[in-house]
């Protein structure tokens, strides 16, 4: 064991290292934040800890949002069976000191804030999700009805329904994604239906022109703030460093060659 | 004066510029520093290549540099001067009345100066407010909700204190509140840039005009929803125009999606100069054409007429200007086609 422990740490959990970040997502982009190129260093060392530096679009950029990010990388993180340690750390913002120490210390957001925050972030955090169930939903129920699927075959479709539709590979992502978030709407056993609003509320064929149109409303929101955010963020940054591209690049490559 | 190929000639009424000074021998602090470089994020991330500014030019320009940017270069008949204070950050303050008081003094026709508030000033603040409006005779307000003061980091329009203000605005006929949706800080388990609360004045106020800056963004989505809700909340185009340029996809949605829920009466053009020039923003919206599966889904169509609207029309009806009285003031009234 000593042999390999003074080892670089291997591919492999590289790897799994960049999967969990990829598993930590904007709460307002619903984007993961590898896509973003909001990671700019993620490093494991000799014994087992996982160094992962980011940044933001601007200064000014949502301290909650910013925390929340910085706090689920480090779950994401220590759901690793051999990771021992986390170093998150967010440069060039307003908040990053507290931001920094409050993940360093393992606090939670009202621990972090104290007095500048009046609650936890519960409520924000469920806006936001909801606002990922619409933007996934009207995805999907987008990608079913180009496919020729009925209108009134998409409202009366269960759960189980949905989980065994064949679909394309496109169709499958956009199921999944979508399926990742329909606990939050209520009952989501096989026979419940595929398709409620926010609410818990039953769709009708009648009414999902409109309804699709509401949440189209979202979608461009998210799109648009999607756009801005990265635009924001290459001109602030060197976007050319290995690790803010999608998958993972040279310097795993050249390690993989060294073996 | 935009003419169009068919020799009609568009009145533009910019509604959102700055003459700011966020020079480094202005800043107080970090944050003044951060915010200039943020804008000048947003001022190369979106603007074409061969319209970014040095960054010295940006910092600070003069009142002919604006002038000829605006009038002479660009195609705003008209423009609105919105202040940003930001005495925590700088100096002299950013972009205050007084300065842009210079601008209204030295271009009288060209621009219509708007005053600011802010509620967490008190009785001191209402004072000035009267004599903003005494001296300059002010018809609107800009409100930056998201501007730190001493221990606060912003504040919300709902706040007992921002109340009194409106009471007093509306009682002075200061009637176009324009309300800048930043980043509110303090509490910071909420949504930095909710919405909501214009939602609520404009119910309370409904002699009082609600034009929200940058369409409620990065909250396009709650924002449409409220201001289908209320007669007298209106859309600003800034930052979202500019997309027209990198992302024109994406503005094609949200211009869609505006005319849909609010409506082309509901819209202002606004350059947000010095952060993008009128010019090659007035160009390219004259040019575009909504994508036909956009179109055929909202059902939405961005005319001529509409276009009107959203360049002079609208903003000419909240600020109570007389188009052809305008045009021969400034001495443009013969170049209308026969």
């Amino acid at each position: 064991m000593d042999a390999v422990k003074t080892e670089s740490p291997d591919l492999a959990r590289r790897r799994e290292v960049w999967a969990a970040l990829a598993s930590v997502v904007d709460p307002e982009l619903d984007e993961p934040v590898t896509d973003m190129g909001f990671i700019s260093r993620a490093d494991v060392d000799d014994e087992g800890c996982v160094h992962v530096d980011f940044r933001l679009p601007t200064y000014w950029c949502a301290a909650n949002f910013a925390f929340m990010m910085a706090d689920d990388m480090r779950s994401a993180l220590l759901a690793l069976p051999w990771v021992r340690g986390t170093s998150i750390v967010l440069g060039e913002h307003m908040y990053a000191d507290k931001i920094n120490r409050g993940v360093a210390e393992g606090w939670s957001f009202e621990e972090t804030f104290g007095e500048e925050a009046n609650g936890n972030l519960d409520g924000v955090r469920r806006t936001f999700l909801i606002k990922s169930y619409q933007r996934r939903q009207e995805a999907l129920i987008r990608h079913l009805l180009d496919m020729d699927m009925p209108a009134a075959d998409v409202v009366a479709m269960t759960l189980l329904d949905l989980r065994i539709l064949g679909l394309g590979p496109e169709g499958c992502e956009l199921r999944r994604r979508y399926l990742e978030r329909r606990g939050l709407t209520g009952l989501a056993s096989d026979d419940a239906p595929a398709f409620v609003s926010a609410a818990g509320d039953m769709l009708s064929e009648m009414q999902l022109p409109n309804y699709l149109g509401e949440l189209r409303r979202v979608r461009a929101n998210a799109e648009f703030n999607g756009a801005l955010c990265r635009g924001l963020l290459s001109v602030r940054f060197d976007m050319e460093t290995p690790l803010a591209r999608k998958c993972p690049g040279p310097r795993l490559a050249a390690h993989q060659s060294n073996q | 004066m935009y003419r169009t190929k068919c020799g009609e000639d568009i009145f533009v009424i910019d509604g959102h510029v700055h003459y700011w000074d966020g020079s480094p021998a202005n800043h107080k602090n970090v944050h003044g520093k951060q915010f200039i470089d943020c804008f000048y994020a947003y001022h190369s991330g979106l603007s074409p290549k061969e319209e970014v500014w040095p960054k010295e030019k940006f910092e600070k320009y003069d009142a002919q540099t604006m002038h000829d940017d605006l009038f002479v270069q660009g195609y705003d008949d008209m423009a609105i001067l919105q202040p940003t204070y930001l005495g925590d950050f700088y100096k002299d303050g950013f972009n205050t009345t007084e300065r842009n008081a210079e601008l209204k003094a030295a271009y009288p026709d060209r621009f219509i100066l708007n005053g600011a508030f802010d509620p967490r000033d008190g009785t001191k603040g209402l004072e000035h407010l009267h004599e903003l409006s005494e001296k300059h005779k002010i018809k609107g307000v800009k409100l930056y909700t998201a501007e730190w003061k001493g221990e606060s980091k912003g504040y919300k329009l709902t706040d007992k204190e921002c109340y009194r203000f409106l009471e007093e605005a509306q009682k002075l006929g200061v009637k176009n509140i324009h309300v800048h949706k930043g980043p509110t800080i303090i509490p910071l388990n909420r949504d930095a840039f909710d919405v909501a609360d214009i939602d609520d004045v404009a119910t309370s106020f409904q002699g009082l005009n609600f034009i929200v800056e940058h369409c409620g963004l990065p909250r396009l989505d709650d924002f449409c929803w409220i201001a289908t809700q209320e007669t007298n909340v209106y859309g600003g185009l800034a930052v979202a125009i500019p997309f027209i340029h990198s992302r024109p996809g994406y503005f094609a949605h949200v211009i869609s999606e505006l005319m849909f829920w609010l409506g082309e009466d509901k819209l202002l053009f606004g350059s947000d100069y010095g952060i993008w020039t009128p010019k090659w923003i007035i160009d390219k919206f004259m040019a575009f054409e909504l994508p036909d599966d956009i179109a055929k889904e909202t059902g939405v169509s961005l005319s001529l007429t509409a276009k009107k609207k959203i360049l002079g029309l609208n903003a000419a009806r909240l600020y109570d200007i007389d188009i052809e009285a305008q045009k021969r003031k400034l001495g443009i009234a013969n170049k209308v086609a026969a």
